[in-house]
């Protein structure tokens, strides 16, 4: 994350394939570590900490959709439908069968992680703005058949309650709970996102994003890694559905609409496609901005607008405001906030000699 | 090295402390309530009235004194109609110290069930979530307060009938937003249908719901039904009345479900001109004549300032005041039961369930909140469309007790 190159003095091949190669980097994500396990749980508000547990479920959630549309240049509006199948699968596995969260939570992915690669097959075939449909109408199918089959969603009102996850006979109910619960998946899921995209098939993914015929001129298998990309990113997705399902403790099909496979597509965007530290830039951005207007509204609105108006206004001058921020940080920087915080980071580098 | 970031650590974790710990400022006498809204989201058509109708007779209560002492302050969150932001706006609400959310939408009820049972605060979902939360011993802290989508559908049936002079045999048509609210009804209005020897047919309009001109058409011309039944939200149900003109359907043989029912649909759809005859189901009273509405006007007009023109729709507003009502009445209860005290919101969900004989000069209906009947009753009016504006068709009233009680029974 934050690291300084000076020269390739590795020696040995564990040196060369160290997810962080400098010990400041090291030192950093440490640090991190223990502010988010340790310092933070422990002296903030269960509030605050039920704000971080959205940004913990939204980095699971950007994470995936970057490595398809981000890292593969496939393009998909339909994770907000994936989440769902994901939610309920393991709302019904953790309902029917009694199943504890550690089965549920992978068999929910699972099950996202096939359909996500059936609908990804017209990628084969088409690619960009047509894609995009191609997965829209997968969001609008998923939608429609877990809306009507009785089955899939536990009758009309189309929502299963699910007990509290547990572990080791104790449930993990309150938001400090949840929290240890929920940043333990956030982080496993960046782990695994930063070692999936410096392996072999991480970088099949590139290739195919940046040329996919040149890609398959030197011998990647375009078939197979567009629909790996499909899975993987649908798998994350999934989990994210289900991790929704246990913080919420209900697993309902409105959560899962159109709208929240935009706003995942706009993190990414924000954030930084084609990268994991932009994910989590992303995540954080799209889920704080609008609760960070409403506070500062709430304490300078008064001096603008009389009482009765600022309750009407906070909102809609919310969402004016989030339009607005989110065109400002594009234009600023297009490639995401991740590319702002690696020009900060370059300025420093040099500061206070720079050229 | 290591005692520094001992000293780094000790420091950060003591300042958490502090910071952590000076949360919560000291409340002395004032009771705050937790008020959800949507002004900006999927149904903002109904917040845009109904969330001040609320403040108002809250203002309205303080500006009185408070209740037994106590002002009452109500924090509205505005959650987009989206149920992560709900749940932010709970976890608020919950550090503000409130001792009673006035949730609002049916996702958002679900999604906090669960919660607000953990936590002991009372919820209230009037005209909206789940209609299985009527039973208290089921769903101790969800309080729907006013008819839920089970009552309504009784009453719609019941008030069919009695247009109609008799339901044997006759065709119904059950028009309906194709969504887990829209499609909650559809169990007891089976049931009925067979008990009472009625044929019954839906018909499910898509979201977003503003193309239903084959439905109709349906309806009217092909199924030829004696009767619609519809329950419509946001934008749909003013589709709903145009369309029924426009192929000749007569406007007096329909009957709305609460969310189809207020002046902006009569509005949308083209006038009251337009819409006169159609039915709809109220849980509040409606109109600009009752006592608390002039309560609300004198304030205003002792502030030296205009009453506010959410006023005018007065189906919205009403409910307002009704909901904010039945909020204070609990609390009422609750605070009588402790004088000087402090209540939580164990207290309150008490409060509710002796919520009795209160009726706000007719706005309100005849509840009866029990530990075991958090609807109250399930009361609703019909009133229908006539010479420019919403009249009185029936009084109070609720239908088939025995077949909502079976299935209650049998909800999960």
């Amino acid at each position: 994350m934050i690291h300084r190159e000076c020269g390739v003095l590795k020696t040995t091949y564990e040196a060369d394939m160290a997810l962080y190669p400098l010990p400041i980097a090291r030192w950093t994500v440490a640090v991190i570590a223990v502010l988010m396990f340790l310092i933070l749980p422990l002296s903030v508000e269960e509030y605050y900490l039920s704000i971080v547990n959205l940004v913990s479920i939204a980095v699971v959630g950007a994470l995936g959709l970057n490595i398809l549309v981000g890292y593969t240049g496939q393009i998909s509006i339909g994770h907000g439908a994936f989440m769902s199948v994901g939610a309920y699968t393991a709302a019904n596995l953790a309902v029917r069968l009694g199943l504890p969260f550690w089965v549920a939570l992978p068999a929910g992915g699972l099950m996202a992680a096939l359909v996500g690669a059936v609908v990804g097959i017209p990628s084969l075939r088409i690619k960009g703005l047509y894609l995009a449909i191609a997965t829209l109408a997968g969001q609008l199918i998923i939608e429609w058949t877990i809306n009507h089959v009785t089955w899939i969603s536990g009758g009309v009102q189309a929502s299963i309650n699910v007990p509290r996850p547990r572990l080791f006979g104790y449930p993990i109910a309150t938001q400090r709970q949840m929290y240890f619960f929920l940043l333990v998946f956030a982080a496993v899921a960046i782990l695994a996102t930063m070692n999936l995209v410096r392996s072999r098939i991480g970088r099949a993914f590139i290739a195919i994003r940046d040329h996919d015929i040149a890609a398959e001129i030197i011998g990647i298998n375009i078939f197979r890694y567009k629909l790996l990309a499909f899975a993987i990113s649908s798998f994350y997705a999934g989990v994210t559905g289900v991790l929704y399902t246990y913080y919420l403790g209900v697993a309902n099909y409105e959560q899962f609409q159109i709208t929240v496979s935009i706003d995942y597509l706009a993190m990414i965007i924000i954030g930084g496609l084609g990268s994991v530290l932009g994910s989590i830039f992303g995540a954080i951005f799209v889920t704080l901005l609008p609760i960070v207007i409403r506070l500062t509204m709430e304490s300078f609105g008064g001096l603008l607008f009389s009482s009765g108006a600022v309750l009407n206004i906070i909102p809609n001058l919310r969402l004016i405001l989030f339009g607005m921020l989110i065109i400002f940080f594009l234009v600023v920087e297009p490639e995401g906030l991740n590319r702002l915080w690696r020009n900060i980071r370059n300025y420093f580098r040099i500061w206070p000699f720079a050229y | 090295m290591r005692r520094c970031l001992a000293i780094v650590f000790g420091l950060l974790i003591a300042a958490g402390a502090t910071f952590g710990v000076a949360g919560p400022a000291a409340a002395q006498k004032e009771v705050v309530i937790g008020l959800q809204c949507d002004r900006t989201g999927a149904t903002q058509t109904v917040g845009v009235y109904l969330c001040p109708g609320y403040h108002d007779y809250i203002k309205l209560v303080n500006f009185k004194g408070g209740v037994e002492g106590y002002k009452i302050k109500a924090i509205e969150i505005d959650h987009e109609y989206k149920v992560p932001q709900g749940m932010e706006a709970y976890e608020r609400h919950k550090k503000e110290g409130a001792v009673l959310i006035s949730l609002y939408g049916t996702p958002h009820t679900q999604a906090l069930t669960a919660k607000l049972t953990e936590d002991r605060i009372p919820g209230t979902s009037p005209g909206f979530g789940s209609a299985a939360a009527t039973d208290g011993t089921k769903y101790p802290y969800i309080f729907p307060i006013a008819a839920t989508y089970w009552s309504q559908g009784t009453a719609a049936v019941e008030f069919a009938g009695k247009q109609m002079g008799g339901l044997k045999g006759k065709k119904i048509a059950y028009l309906f937003y194709d969504n887990p609210a829209g499609r909650e009804p559809l169990p007891i209005l089976e049931d009925l249908a067979a008990k009472e020897g009625f044929e019954l047919k839906t018909f499910a309009v898509p979201p977003p719901g503003i193309e239903m001109g084959a439905q109709v058409l349906d309806i009217a011309q092909r199924y030829r039904a004696d009767f619609v039944i519809a329950h419509l939200f946001g934008r749909s149900p003013s589709v709903s009345i145009k369309e029924l003109k426009r192929i000749g359907y007569p406007l007096r043989k329909v009957v709305s479900f609460v969310w189809g029912a207020s002046e902006a649909d009569i509005e949308a759809a083209g006038g009251f001109s337009v819409a006169e005859g159609y039915n709809a189901i109220q849980f509040a009273g409606v109109g600009p004549d009752f006592p608390v509405l002039n309560e609300i006007r004198d304030m205003y007009k002792k502030e030296g300032k205009e009453p506010p023109k959410e006023m005018a729709s007065t189906v919205f507003y009403n409910r307002g005041v009704l909901i904010a009502a039945i909020h204070v009445e609990a609390i009422r209860n609750a605070l009588k039961a402790k004088p000087g005290g402090t209540i939580t919101g164990v207290d309150v969900k008490a409060g509710f369930e002796r919520i009795k004989g209160f009726s706000l000069g007719g706005l309100v209906p005849p509840l009866e909140i029990t530990a075991t009947d958090h609807e109250g009753g399930g009361w609703v009016q019909v009133y229908t469309v006539k010479g420019g504006k919403f009249v009185k068709a029936t009084d109070w009233f609720k239908s088939y007790p025995d077949v909502l009680a079976k299935h209650i029974k049998a909800a999960k």
